[in-house]
C-alpha cells in the first residue's frame, strides 16, 4: 500500500508540472507575442465607424482591467494564476456579460462525454482486435482488419470527420449531422431527448472511433506477436492450458500496460482531433466553442478555454495513472 | 544503398506502395513549376467545369485549374511539413541526446519536461497563438511555433537508443582520449540514431501537414497562400459540396490522405529495416 502511495504522489507530482508547464507557455504566448488584445479589441471594434478618443480611451482602461494585463509583468503573471486557481476568466466578450466559466462549464459536460465514450470504445475494441489478429495471425479476417487499420491511422481528424460528414450527410443521410440534440425538442429529461442525444453523438463518435483505433490496433498486434514467442506462453501451451485462458490472462493482460500507457501519452492528442471533430459536426462541447471564441475575437474565452483543456487534459492522464496499478500489479508490490 | 532499395522495392511490399505513393506527391509538387498560371490568381479559367479532358480535375468556382492549384497547394504543404520536421528534430535530437546521455537527475527533469510536452493538448495553443498573431500570421511563424511544440515524442525515443549507447565501449573510450561531451554525441551518438530519426521525420512530417490542414480548413492561417488545407477552406466558403462542385473538395482530400497514407508506410518499412527483430518475425522466424 506504501508502494502505491508513493506511485500516486509522484503522478501527482507529473499532473502539477504538466498544468504549470501548459499554464506557462499559454502565458508566455499571450505576452511574448509582440501584439496588444487590448488593442487589437479596439481595433476591431472601432473598424467601421469613428469613435470619440475619450470613448476610445476608457474602452482600453476597462479592457485593459478585463485582461488582466495591468501593472508589472510579474504582477500580471500572479493575477494570471489567481485568476486560474478561482476559476475567474471575466466576462465573455463575444457572449456579453456571460461569464466565461459559465460558457465553458455549459459546454464541458459535452466534451466529456463525447471523448469517454469514443476512447473506451476505440481503445478497447481496438485491443481487442489487435490482441486477436497478434495471435490468429494466419485469419483472413484479422488480416484484412490490419490493412484498413493501417488505412485509416494516419488520417487526421479533420479530413475524417469530413469523410464521414459526407458519408452520412449527402450520400446516405440517415443520422443527424450537426447540433447535440434535436433543436425543438423538450429539454426535460425523457426518453425522447436521451434518444436525441444519442443519435446526435453517433456521428462525431464513429469519427473519433475511426481515427484512434487503428493506434491500439496495430499496438497491440505487435505488442502480441512479440508476447507470443515468450518462454511463459511456451510452457503455457504445453502444459495444456486452454487457448483462450492464453489469449486472455498470459498475453493480453500482458499487453494491457504498454498499451494503457500510451493511452496517456496520447490523451492531448485525442483532445486535439476531439476539437475539430465537435466543429465539424456543430457539437455543443468545448471545441465548437472555442473555434467560434476565435472567430469572433473572445480574448477571455479562448484563454479560458486553454487553461481549462490543459488542466481537463492532465486530470485525464491523472486518472488513467490511478487505475494503472490495477493492470499492472508490480507498481503495489515494488 | 541502390541495391537496398531495390531489394525494399521487391520484398516489401509496403515500402513499395508507400514510396510509389510519395513518389507521385512529389511528382505532383514538382509540377507546380510548370503551371501555366500563378497559383494565386482567380478568374484565369471558366469556373465550375467538370474534369474534362481541357480540364483533368476541373476547374473550381474561383476559376482556378483544380489541377494547378492542387499542385502548387501540394508544393506548399510539403515543404511545410518537411521545414516543420525538420525543426522539431533539430530539439529532439538535442533533448534526446543530452538526455540519454547525461543520465540520473538531469535525465529525470529532461524527461519530465519532455513528458508534459507530450500531454499537453497543442490545439488550443496553436489556436491562441493564432488568436494574438492574427494579421501577422505567416507560414515560417507557424512552422517554428509547432516545431517548437512538435518535438517531444521523437526526443523519448532518440534518448532510449542515447541510454544504451552510453554505456558502450566506445563511449568510454571518447571521454578517456578527452572528447567534449557535445563532440561525443554529435560525432560519436548521432549517427547511431539517425536512421531511426529518418523514420520519425515521416510521421512528423504526416503530423504537421495534418495539423496544417486542420488549422486552415477552418481559416486560422494565411489563407491566401494555396496549401491542401487552405484549399478545402475555399472549397467550404463556396459550399461545394452543396453546389455539387464535388471534384473541387475530393481532390485535396484524396491526395492528402494519399500522401499520408505513402509517409506513414514509409515510416512502418524504414523501422522495419532498421530493426531487424520485426523483419524475422515477419519471415515467422
Amino acid at each position: 500500500m506504501r508502494a502505491y502511495g508513493i506511485y500516486i504522489l509522484r503522478r501527482f507530482g507529473q499532473f502539477v508540472l504538466v498544468v504549470f508547464i501548459g499554464i506557462n507557455v499559454a502565458f508566455l504566448i499571450t505576452h511574448a507575442t509582440p501584439i496588444d488584445p487590448v488593442e487589437q479589441a479596439i481595433a476591431s471594434a472601432t473598424q467601421f465607424a469613428y469613435s470619440e478618443p475619450q470613448a476610445v480611451e476608457i474602452l482600453r482602461q476597462s479592457l485593459r482591467e478585463l485582461y488582466g494585463v495591468e501593472g508589472t509583468l510579474w504582477q500580471q503573471y500572479v493575477r494570471f494564476w489567481t485568476r486560474l486557481a478561482v476559476g475567474d476568466f471575466g466576462p465573455s466578450l463575444s457572449a456579453f456579460p456571460a461569464p466565461v466559466s459559465a460558457l465553458i462549464g455549459r459546454a464541458l459536460p459535452w466534451t466529456i462525454g463525447l471523448l469517454t465514450t469514443s476512447t473506451l470504445i476505440s481503445w478497447v475494441l481496438g485491443n481487442f482486435l489487435g490482441g486477436l489478429a497478434g495471435y490468429y495471425r494466419e485469419n483472413r479476417i484479422l488480416k484484412a482488419i490490419g490493412i484498413v487499420a493501417t488505412g485509416l491511422q494516419p488520417i487526421p481528424s479533420y479530413i475524417m470527420s469530413l469523410l464521414v460528414l459526407i458519408m452520412f450527410g449527402f450520400v446516405w443521410p440517415i443520422l443527424p449531422i450537426s447540433g447535440g440534440f434535436q433543436m425543438n425538442i423538450n429539454t426535460e429529461f425523457s426518453f425522447a431527448l436521451v434518444r436525441s442525444v444519442v443519435e446526435h453523438s453517433i456521428l462525431p463518435v464513429l469519427s473519433l472511433v475511426l481515427i484512434t483505433i487503428g493506434v491500439w490496433f496495430i499496438g497491440m498486434r505487435s505488442l502480441v506477436s512479440n508476447i507470443v514467442t515468450e518462454d511463459y506462453v511456451l510452457y503455457a501451451e504445453l502444459a495444456g492450458v486452454n487457448r483462450h485462458r492464453i489469449l486472455t490472462s498470459y498475453i493480453m493482460r500482458n499487453a494491457m500496460a504498454p498499451q494503457l500507457t500510451g493511452l496517456t501519452l496520447s490523451l492531448g492528442a485525442i483532445f486535439n482531433g476531439a476539437i475539430i471533430t465537435e466543429f465539424v459536426f456543430g457539437y455543443p462541447g468545448v471545441g465548437t466553442l472555442l473555434v467560434r471564441a476565435v472567430g469572433t475575437g473572445d480574448y477571455s474565452l479562448v484563454l479560458g478555454i486553454t487553461s481549462v483543456s490543459i488542466i481537463a487534459v492532465a486530470t485525464g492522464v491523472f486518472i488513467i495513472d490511478l487505475v494503472y496499478p490495477l493492470i499492472d500489479p508490480r507498481v503495489k508490490l515494488t | 544503398m541502390l541495391s537496398t532499395l531495390r531489394d525494399l522495392f521487391r520484398y516489401n511490399r509496403e515500402f513499395a506502395i508507400g514510396a510509389s505513393l510519395v513518389l507521385v506527391i512529389v511528382a505532383l509538387s514538382v509540377a507546380s513549376f510548370f503551371s501555366p498560371y500563378p497559383a494565386i490568381r482567380s478568374y484565369v479559367v471558366p469556373p465550375d467545369i467538370p474534369p474534362s479532358w481541357a480540364y483533368p480535375l476541373g476547374t473550381n468556382s474561383r476559376g482556378q485549374d483544380v489541377f494547378w492549384q492542387l499542385s502548387a497547394a501540394m508544393r506548399n504543404s510539403l515543404l511545410f511539413g518537411i521545414s516543420v520536421a525538420f525543426i522539431s528534430r533539430i530539439i529532439s535530437l538535442a533533448v534526446g541526446l543530452t538526455s540519454g546521455y547525461l543520465g540520473g537527475f538531469a535525465d529525470r527533469v529532461l524527461m519530465s519536461i519532455n513528458d508534459s510536452f507530450v500531454v499537453i493538448p497543442l490545439f488550443p495553443i496553436l489556436l491562441l497563438f493564432f488568436f494574438l498573431m492574427r494579421d501577422h500570421m505567416s507560414w515560417p511563424l507557424l512552422a517554428l511555433a509547432m516545431a517548437s511544440l512538435g518535438w517531444p515524442y521523437d526526443a523519448r525515443l532518440i534518448r532510449s537508443i542515447a541510454l544504451s549507447l552510453r554505456t558502450r565501449e566506445f563511449t568510454t573510450q571518447s571521454v578517456f582520449s578527452g572528447m567534449s561531451t557535445r563532440k561525443i554525441l554529435v560525432e560519436e551518438h548521432l549517427p547511431y540514431v539517425l536512421p531511426i530519426v529518418f523514420a520519425t521525420t515521416m510521421n512528423n512530417i504526416n503530423w504537421s501537414i495534418g495539423l496544417e490542414v486542420t488549422l486552415s480548413v477552418i481559416g486560422f492561417t494565411n489563407i491566401e497562400t494555396p496549401t491542401i488545407g487552405t484549399m478545402i477552406y475555399w472549397a467550404n466558403q463556396h459550399t461545394a459540396m452543396v453546389a455539387g462542385v464535388w471534384w473541387w473538395v475530393l481532390a485535396p482530400v484524396a491526395t492528402v490522405v494519399m500522401t499520408f497514407i505513402g509517409l506513414f508506410l514509409l515510416a512502418v518499412s524504414m523501422n522495419e529495416y532498421i530493426d531487424p527483430r520485426s523483419r524475422l518475425a515477419r519471415m515467422g522466424a
